[in-house]
């Protein structure tokens, strides 16, 4: 929850510098070398890296590998001018600190990783690309990468809206009627469990197109989750929220829209979280088999072509995505459910 | 109502109504056996005023409270609200239950608000729910959320939620009994206070003696379940009373032997 987040940020300083700031004496020159160690050794890190590029020669032709150097020298300054001016930058300058380990090990990952594979090759080499291969794929490659990333967000949203919205109003319906209910729950116990990859033969000859028959499938793939959570949510909300409200004179939709609906909602995100997973599965595995488009599409394009690179591009790119449809839909449930204690931070 | 309510926001124009419980019998059934929890249970209440009822744990009183609010309907018998009988829950009889339980999702505004929202009229009365949390002392909460409210404030909140409405019955079920004891000491004057200035009927189910003979006009005592009257006591002690009050030691030794505890006197 941000509000308890920013009470501990302000509670707690951030860094050494700023503790020291907090007793009050300003730090001597060897003192603030030793808080902002860590950084400056990120930066040689980084500095390291593009020398790692730039020392030996490549044992293949990737065009890259200069720009590759220049923009790791320009990213050491930039960690090391940011460190020194720490404290004309605001609060980008504890942000930086905080982040200067992990900066460090960037470094040294990105080193290794050049030198296990561009120029000794310890890693074999077609299935290990060097770092400057992949930067290729999004400098050359990149319309085609682009046309696949939107083909996957339009075939996710689609279907992840239909999916969410039938689950949730089904979930409502079986949790609030038993007439519903008793029809519907045992359909769902038959078919929910089943994965939504088995109905791909099925949902692929009978669907109009592919890219239906997808909507078809993820939407299957997170209504399941959604439906599940959202009737467990209604079903145990506490009988005196009901008796409180109908005592004020609520009617039965008000009991509904405004009391089974709120104190079910923070089930429904759980649901609505496990169907996000469940539909990126679902995506890929569709758009490998039949949709003609898509990062799944593109992964299976590039593995037949043995273009591993691109294949690497691909799956950080989706890693990308994912996280970002996560993280999406953390903030939104941390918006709507402020009144929360205590929720999960992503 | 709404003219007298706008000329002066924190008077609510309540007048309490009279109740009537006549023969009243309940019972629940449990795995198939019938578990009878009121037996043949009758009193009339004059408008305005406080009733307590006394009895053992569990002998039936707050299923009585809810058979008043009209969440169930009795077995045999009828209730009475002015003369009409009750057939289901109405916004003039509201309850306070022990626990506060306020939406959780709703600011103190919000849930103060409930009634009103839930009865269509909120747009026209929205400075009756300011009134109200005026009126229970939590002025400078409007936008906490339940979890960060204490004890006592919840209940206020709750409180507030109730008189919202202008109840003419205001229904409490052991309102007090969660909190701690100088909480209750302070909120039972307040409770006090609340119900001569706005004059509703009420009705309390309590467990504690002291309690009731400090509020009521009268303590009805009820048996072990199946709950049956024992006692109709009328406490003839002027407000504000006093805890050290000897007719109310003499009325509290009293009840506390018809409760068959009066070996701990």
């Amino acid at each position: 929850m941000s509000t308890y987040s920013e009470s501990r940020a302000v509670a707690l300083p951030q860094s050494a510098e700023e503790g020291a700031a907090f007793a009050g004496r300003r730090l001597s020159f060897p003192a603030s070398f030793l808080v902002n160690g860590t950084a400056v050794l990120a930066s040689i890190a980084w500095v390291g890296f593009g020398l790692s590029c730039l020392w030996w020669a490549d044992l293949a032709d990737w065009p890259r590998t200069h720009p590759l150097a220049v923009a790791a020298f320009v990213i050491a300054g930039g960690i090391l001018a940011a460190t020194l001016g720490a404290n004309w930058l605001g609060r980008f300058g504890p942000a930086l600190q905080q982040r200067a380990p992990w900066l460090l090990a960037l470094g040294l990952f990105l080193t290794l990783w050049e030198v296990a594979t561009a120029k000794f090759a310890w890693l074999p080499l077609p299935f290990f690309p060097p770092p400057q291969a992949i930067i290729e794929v999004y400098t050359d490659d990149l319309p085609k990468l682009l046309d696949s990333v939107f083909a996957s967000i339009k075939l996710q949203l689609g279907g992840y809206a239909i999916g969410a919205a039938v689950g949730f109003l089904t979930g409502v319906s079986i949790g609030w009627s038993r007439n519903v209910g008793y029809w519907v729950h045992p359909v769902l116990r038959f078919i929910g469990p089943l994965p939504a990859t088995a109905w791909l033969p099925f949902a692929f000859f009978t669907f109009p197109s592919s890219w239906s028959a997808s909507t078809f499938l993820i939407a299957l793939a997170t209504g399941f989750p959604v439906t599940v959570l959202t009737w467990s949510g209604v079903a145990s909300v506490n009988n005196a929220y009901y008796d409180v409200a109908r005592t004020l004179g609520a009617k039965p939709s008000f009991l509904v829209l405004k009391v089974a609906i709120p104190a079910a909602l923070p089930h429904v995100f759980v649901g609505l979280f496990m169907g996000l997973g469940a539909s990126f599965a679902v995506l890929v595995v569709a758009e490998m088999i039949g949709v003609k488009a898509g990062l799944g599409w593109y992964l299976q394009w590039a593995q037949g072509w043995a273009a591993y690179s691109n294949m690497y591009a691909a799956l950080i790119v989706m890693s990308l995505l994912c996280s970002g449809a996560i993280t999406l839909l953390f903030r939104t449930r941390d918006r709507l459910l402020v009144w929360q204690k205590g929720v999960v931070k992503w | 109502m709404v003219a007298l309510a706008v000329a002066d926001p924190i008077t609510f124009p309540a007048v309490g109504a009279s109740l009537d419980v006549e023969h009243i019998s309940h019972a629940f059934d449990i795995d198939g056996n019938v578990l009878p929890v009121l037996d043949d249970v009758n009193f009339n209440v004059k408008p305005g005023e406080f009733i307590a009822l006394l009895g053992p744990s569990g002998c039936g009183k707050s299923t009585l409270l809810r058979l008043v609010a009209g969440l169930e309907p009795p077995r045999s018998g009828v209730l009475l609200e002015d003369g009409e009988p009750v057939t289901g829950p109405f916004p003039s009889r509201v309850v306070v239950f022990q626990d506060p339980t306020l939406f959780p999702w709703r600011n103190v505004w919000d849930n103060v608000a409930l009634g009103l929202e839930a009865q269509g009229i909120l747009k026209s009365q929205l400075h009756r729910v300011d009134a109200a949390i005026d009126l229970v002392g939590l002025t400078g909460f409007r936008k906490a959320y339940p979890h960060q409210l204490s004890g006592g404030m919840a209940q206020r909140v709750a409180l507030a939620r109730a008189l919202v409405n202008d109840p003419r019955i205001l229904i409490l079920d052991e309102p007090l009994g969660k909190l701690d004891s100088l909480t209750r000491i302070t909120m039972q004057a307040e409770l006090v206070a609340l119900w001569q200035r706005k004059g509703f009927t009420t009705l309390l189910v309590t467990h504690d003696v002291e309690e009731a003979l400090f509020l009521a006009n009268r303590v009805i005592v009820f048996s072990d379940r199946p709950a049956r009257i024992t006692a109709d006591i009328a406490v003839d002690r002027p407000y504000p009373r006093h805890r050290g009050d000897p007719r109310l030691a003499e009325l509290r030794r009293n009840i506390l032997g018809l409760l068959g505890l009066d070996a701990t006197w």
